[in-house]
């Protein structure tokens, strides 16, 4: 079917761009979400392939094919899957639908338009690591996403895609959905494990509780994002040398990136990897299409709130992971949230602040403490009762959360380098250090704009009940 | 958590610059504390798991891939590990969590109970900025909120150190509190109608590093650098917690627990915890009383009035007509005196410590006794035949539930009904009063044969469950033995243990419940026992060089002293802080007993039903923080217990009593201290050899384990007969709650409101033949008397058992048992 190069009604912030289709293919179908259409659309040829060959087999296509995860650290989902301890069953393999970075929205897209996709994902990655019990994790808030993962499983049960002796072979899976009950930490990995198991959503600590070792009720277990798994099935019905035809060669592939903020065309794209540049996703014709009313782009966020921000010298950079993070921010979970000239950039650090003060689950202290404190004088700030001394306080604060220099993109005008990703921590998991990100990215640059803030003391309203008020 | 145990150090680190050996698994942060660097921290606690929540011990590590930021807590030691305790980023990071926890905490430290022993206190001092950069406003959370009838918490000094909710969870096995909301506004916190009514909630307020929980009994009390305080020994139960005693202007004001790896590892319950309160009750005896002819109350007399009474009532007595029951609240040299003044100045061997709720000294002491470690020991069986240690021994219910969960050791279950630890127990078997001895025979018989089981049994208990059991056994076995339910007589344990000593490798820990009643047994304060573990026999030669008399026959145990009493045979019963109307497990003929004594005289530190009753004199004694001296727990473990205030009034040691005693019937005792006493004790017995002043104060904390059967042998029971229960009966099981009607609880304003209330619970088929709601009033009847209680069904109750509180205030279950026979049988009327 021919690219329309627009929205698609029914896939609400999806735009049927032109380019290769590894993932949303079915989007524009109505019913994409029914098995119907899934079978007459090649649904469940590539669990097939896979079963036709040994697991080993499979694994190491998915190695070939150097298929990276989608749901922030891009490590190769072939190795993790290797990572399990031979012999040490049972093994788990947790599909971590959990999304709510800041920005992001493409896993829900998946989940709601195509969840069979998911689901013979799942199956291949059970029969290729060994695994004969999944749980996918979908957010408590994806009311739609849970629906249709519930439909659709039932349906895969009744074919025989799922259950005992899977399209007759030796090969038996079980999927099991769970749903959250609506914490941004439950998207780390350990606290996602921790939630699976009934207790609160706090993250372990790494070491000891690397999941490959002592995952899911201890056992070894796999966390993949569901975009990854969604690759699955295209990768084994056309095997890793086509999958590599798209993409770059350190990136293969295709990747969803939804892009929100100042562009006359926000929406999710499906768009090859490693070889569109963020200049043609924010301005290209097939794309965002610029911003609107002509204004400039003053900063962008290249992977969701946590990452640090980029600039408009960054715009030429390829939406690959490499070049990003040795440029000083991440591609993370693929949101990109463009900025322009009007935005104020002190609200806007407060708004991503404030966010991560309000997800801090309040295990270790200089989380729950820090990005709460931040949050405080960066209201204070906005409501016109900063202090000079205020600023150098916020990135000490920052320092004590994520010691050392924290990952900023380079700064030409001013001579300054970029740092590259990851940061360090003093917290257990990384949603401290992202609280991090927009205060440092926002006073490197925009300085001024909160000594002007300081100085001028305009009040600026804020929310309606900041953090910090006595309960 | 690091293993305490047995540690081979075989890693070699460097911790700043210096080689440190530690041991394979040993945390980071105990191998520097051992080896002499502090690293600050606040979540972790060397008994529990650690979580690396305060993120306060970050201490920079290189394993050879560059150095980084790791919590020590979590780390375990390894070969060339390069620490950093002390450099630039590991103290900016120490100093910003410090920071952290500073921004919203009150620094309400002037009126702060913890404020002078204060971890944060302390490390603020330490660490640090010493300045806040916090400007906005603080947390603010309602405080104080009580969390159970002892426990305050205040919500805004917590730091979420996860310290009391860990404890909760993996040491009590009570997880009532918790982490509720999220981010800046978690707190800790119990869920509505579910306070923290833990037996063990005194531990989370000692291990709190900030003044978040405190105790009720020591709110507000003292200043920390107003307390001078003692290592001591807990005294409410046979335990022996080691504790130290703190104390202000004469006057205990708190009971910590210590770390005695032997014994209580840090922990209390609250029993332990808070029973000096009773010590400081207005109650309390203070000087000498004498019942007055006129007005028939007890009055105050003078000591010399007193003792000259007493001299009246005892001289040129007939020895026979002598009796003394109690003492296990007496410290050991107390009870020494005691015993020499019963029998050897007096003459009677109508002395018995153990009101017939305990089991015979010679079973106790003649059995190989195991330690609570080597009950421990991982890989071994626990066989629980006895009192459910969590009402009974609350520090004992923590080291085996620890041992249980994290040590691979298997509890078998042989228990009346189901109890604290039977949720973790391997296999829980419930047999019905009077068919223990039958069971422990057939667990014997299935051990020494696993082959098929065996159809049919003695007892209602299925074989298969015998055979499953039995299979489960493994390792080195230790029987935890003591008196489940004084409903039924010691037989059936006395035979179970005999049984169950047939297995290979068996040791026995002794779970006799009262004091320091192990002490009694070995000062011989038992019928035909002499002091060290010896019999009037055996211990004849001995005895003669420092005891002018011994008696010649073997006297009379509690239950034949006070048939004998009531009987008119008895002319001064002695009550050595005993109260056998509700102690003694038959009321009437405890009643009838102290009616028929001539004169009874009561030596106590609180009043008591009996004593109110019946005592025409009374000897104010001193109580457990008063008086030096030492203590013998269940193990045989002899610990010092000390004096860390006066007694009130005019009151006195219990030696010093039995010496007056002896001098006003122109004796001498012969000595004038607890040292001399000591000495003697020392001297004359021979499992007391290895102790002197040099060992006892040589292991202040762990105690000195006194171990052999000494000159006691075995002995020797003929099996029972049990009568035949009516099918329209039940066997009644009367077991100890840990907060019952008991005299030390009575009178500690943090307990009083704890106590148990009635309640029958029954087997669910047994409850539905009643045909009753839940909860509704019924009468329970047996041969001796009746009592009203509300009727609940319970699964941990096998059919065939009705089981009761032992000791409610106001309907003990003793009214209902008839001492003289083995099982009560009972039954439930509609009402």
């Amino acid at each position: 079917m021919k690219p329309t190069n627009e929205y698609v009604e029914h896939a609400a912030g999806y735009v049927d761009n032109e380019g290769p289709k590894i993932v949303t293919g079915r989007f524009v179908h109505e019913d994409s979400h029914r098995m119907r259409r899934y079978q007459v659309t090649g649904g469940y040829q590539g669990l097939r392939a896979a079963l036709a060959r040994r697991p080993s087999e499979v694994h190491q296509e998915v190695n070939n094919a150097a298929l990276l995860g989608r749901g922030g650290a891009g490590f190769p989902a072939g190795r993790k899957w290797g990572f399990l301890p031979p012999g040490r069953f049972p093994y788990y393999l947790v599909v971590n639908g959990d999304e709510s970075e800041p920005g992001t929205y493409k896993d829900r897209l998946l989940m709601e338009r195509d969840p069979h996709q998911l689901i013979e994902g799942c199956a291949i990655c059970c029969y290729a690591a060994g695994v004969q019990q999944c749980f996918l994790y979908v957010r408590g808030e994806m009311a739609l996403a849970q629906e249709r993962i519930a439909g659709a499983l039932n349906e895969a049960y009744a074919a025989g895609y799922l259950g005992h002796n899977i399209c007759g072979s030796e090969f038996s899976c079980d999927v099991v959905l769970t749903i959250g009950a609506g914490a941004y930490i439950v998207g780390e990995e350990t606290a996602l494990i921790e939630s699976l198991e009934g207790n609160r959503g706090m993250p372990r600590l790494k070491p000891p509780y690397f999941p490959a070792a002592i995952g899911l009720y201890g056992q070894p277990t796999i966390v993949n994002n569901v975009e990854t798994l969604s690759n699955l099935p295209w990768l084994m019905r056309n095997g890793a040398d086509h999958y590599k035809t798209h993409g770059s060669a350190q990136s293969p592939g295709t990747r969803m990136f939804a892009v929100s903020g100042h562009v006359n065309r926000p929406g999710v794209y499906e768009v090859e990897h490693g070889v569109v540049t963020f200049r043609e996703l924010i301005y290209g014709d097939n794309f965002c299409r610029g911003i609107p009313a002509g204004r400039e782009l003053k900063t962008f966020i290249p992977g969701g709130g946590s990452a640090p921000w980029f600039f408009p010298e960054h715009l030429n950079l390829p939406l690959e992971a490499g070049p990003v993070t040795a440029a000083g921010s991440m591609l993370g979970s693929g949101a990109i949230v463009v900025m322009d000239d009007t935005v104020d950039v002190v609200k806007a650090a407060h708004r991503l602040v404030r966010f991560f003060a309000h997800e801090s689950c309040g295990k270790c202290t200089p989380c729950r403490e820090g990005t709460s404190w931040e949050e405080q004088i960066l209201a204070r700030i906005l409501e016109g009762e900063g202090r000079p001394s205020d600023i150098d306080l916020l990135l000490d604060i920052a320092d004590n959360i994520s010691p050392g220099p924290y990952p900023v993109a380079s700064d030409v005008d001013r001579g300054l380098d970029a740092v590259p990703f990851p940061p360090r921590q003093t917290t257990i998991c990384p949603l401290g250090p992202s609280s991090v990100a927009p205060i440092v990215s926002s006073i490197r640059r925009f300085r001024h704009e909160y000594d002007a803030k300081i100085t001028r003391r305009d009040k600026i309203p804020v929310v309606a009940e900041p953090i910090g008020v006595t309960r | 958590m690091t293993d305490l145990g047995a540690r081979r150090e075989t890693v070699l680190l460097v911790v700043d610059g210096n080689e440190v050996h530690a041991g394979e698994t040993e945390l980071l942060i105990d191998a520097c504390e051992r080896t002499g660097t502090y690293i600050p921290r606040f979540c972790h606690h060397p008994r529990m798991k650690p979580v690396g929540m305060c993120r306060m011990c970050l201490v920079e590590v290189d394993v050879g891939r560059g150095r980084s930021l790791q919590p020590s807590c979590m780390v375990t030691v390894a070969d060339n590990m390069q620490v950093y305790t002390d450099s630039e980023l590991t103290r900016k990071a120490q100093d910003g969590v410090l920071e952290f926890l500073l921004a919203n905490h009150p620094l309400d430290c002037p009126v702060c109970d913890k404020g002078g022993e204060c971890p944060l206190q302390d490390q603020t001092m330490a660490y640090g900025p010493g300045e806040s950069r916090f400007v906005e406003s603080k947390r603010h959370f309602e405080k104080p909120i009580p969390i159970s009838d002892t426990v305050y918490l205040d919500r805004e000094r917590c730091i979420l150190c996860d310290r009391c909710t860990r404890f909760a969870d993996q040491v009590a096995g009570d997880p009532l509190i918790h982490f509720m909301d999220r981010g800046y506004y978690t707190e800790v916190n119990t869920y509505p109608d579910e306070p923290f009514s833990s037996y063990f909630s005194g531990n989370t307020v000692q291990i709190c590093p900030v003044g978040a929980l405190t105790a009720k009994p020591y709110r507000f009390k003292a200043r920390p650098w107003d307390l001078a305080e003692t290592v001591s020994t807990a005294w409410v139960d046979a335990v022996g917690s080691r504790i130290t005693v703190q104390s202000s202007r004469n006057k205990v004001l708190r009971l910590l627990g210590i770390d005695a790896d032997p014994v209580n590892r840090g922990w209390l319950s609250d029993k332990e915890r808070f029973a000096f309160e009773a010590l400081n009750s207005d109650q309390r005896i203070t000087g000498p009383l004498r019942r007055s002819a006129q007005t028939g109350d007890l009055e105050p007399v003078g000591w010399g009035d007193a003792m000259a009474y007493v001299a009246s009532l005892l001289a040129d007595i007939n020895p026979e007509r002598v009796a003394v029951i109690g003492g296990a609240r007496l410290t050991n040299e107390s009870q020494y005196a005691w015993a020499k003044l019963a029998k050897g100045v007096i003459g009677t061997d109508h002395v018995d410590a153990q009101l017939d709720d305990g089991l015979p000294a010679e079973l106790v002491l003649g059995l190989p006794r195991a330690t609570i470690n080597e009950a421990c020991q991982p890989g071994g069986t626990i066989l629980l035949l006895g009192p459910d240690p969590k009402e009974d021994l609350g520090a004992l219910y923590l080291r085996l539930r620890h041992a249980i969960l994290n040590d691979d050791v298997t509890l078998i279950e042989l228990t009346p009904h189901g109890g604290g630890l039977s949720g973790i127990a391997a296999h829980s078997l419930h047999p019905v009063p009077g068919e223990l001895a039958a069971l422990a025979a057939a667990l014997v018989a299935a051990i020494g044969d696993p082959g098929p089981t065996p159809a049919f049994n003695a007892t209602r208990v299925p074989a298969s469950a015998i055979a499953a059991a039995a299979a489960a056994v493994h390792g080195p076995v230790t029987v935890v033995l003591g008196r489940a339910s004084i409903a039924d007589s010691a037989q059936g344990v006395i035979e179970a243990a005999l049984a169950l000593n047939e297995l290979a490798d068996v040791k026995f820990l002794s779970a006799l419940r009262r004091g320091n009643v192990h002490g009694a047994l070995d000062a011989g304060l038992a019928p035909g026992l002499l002091p060290g573990r010896t019999t009037l026999e055996m211990g004849a030669d001995r005895f003669g060089e420092h005891w002018n008399a011994i008696p010649s026959a073997t006297g009379l145990d509690t239950a034949q002293i006070l048939a004998a009493s009531a009987a008119g045979l008895v002319d001064v019963l002695i009550l050595l802080g005993s109260d056998p109307l509700n102690d003694f497990r038959d009321r009437a003929e405890a009643q009838a007993g102290l009616a028929g004594a001539s004169t009874v005289i009561a030596v106590d530190i609180l009043p008591n039903d009996s004593t109110r009753g019946f005592a025409d004199v009374v000897l104010a004694a001193a109580g457990p923080t008063e008086v030096d001296g030492t203590f013998t727990n269940l193990e045989g473990r002899v610990s010092v217990s000390c004096r860390r205030v006066d007694p009130p009034g005019t009151a006195r040691p219990d030696w010093m009593i039995a010496a007056m005693i002896a001098e006003s019937l122109g004796a001498d005792l012969g000595v004038d201290s607890v040292a001399a006493l000591r000495d003697e004790l020392y001297a004359v017995s021979t499992v007391h050899r290895s102790l002197n002043e040099q060992t006892l104060t040589g292991e202040l904390i762990n105690g000195v384990l006194i171990s052999g059967p000494g000159d006691i042998g075995l002995p020797e029971v003929t099996e029972a007969t049990i009568p035949v229960k009516d099918a329209y009966s039940l066997r009644l099981v009367a077991t100890r709650r840990m907060y019952d009607g008991g005299t030390l609880v009575a009178h500690s304003p943090a307990s009083a409101g704890l106590v148990c209330t009635m309640q029958l619970r029954l087997n669910p088929t047994d409850f539905a033949k009643l045909g009753v709601q839940p909860a509704t009033m019924v009468r329970l009847v047996s041969l001796k008397g009746a009592l009203t209680t509300p009727v609940f069904p319970d699964g941990g109750v096998p059919a065939g058992s009705a089981v009761i509180p032992a000791f409610v205030p106001g309907s003990p279950a003793n009214q209902l048992i008839n001492a003289s026979t083995h099982v009560t049988d009972v039954r439930v009327e509609r009402l």
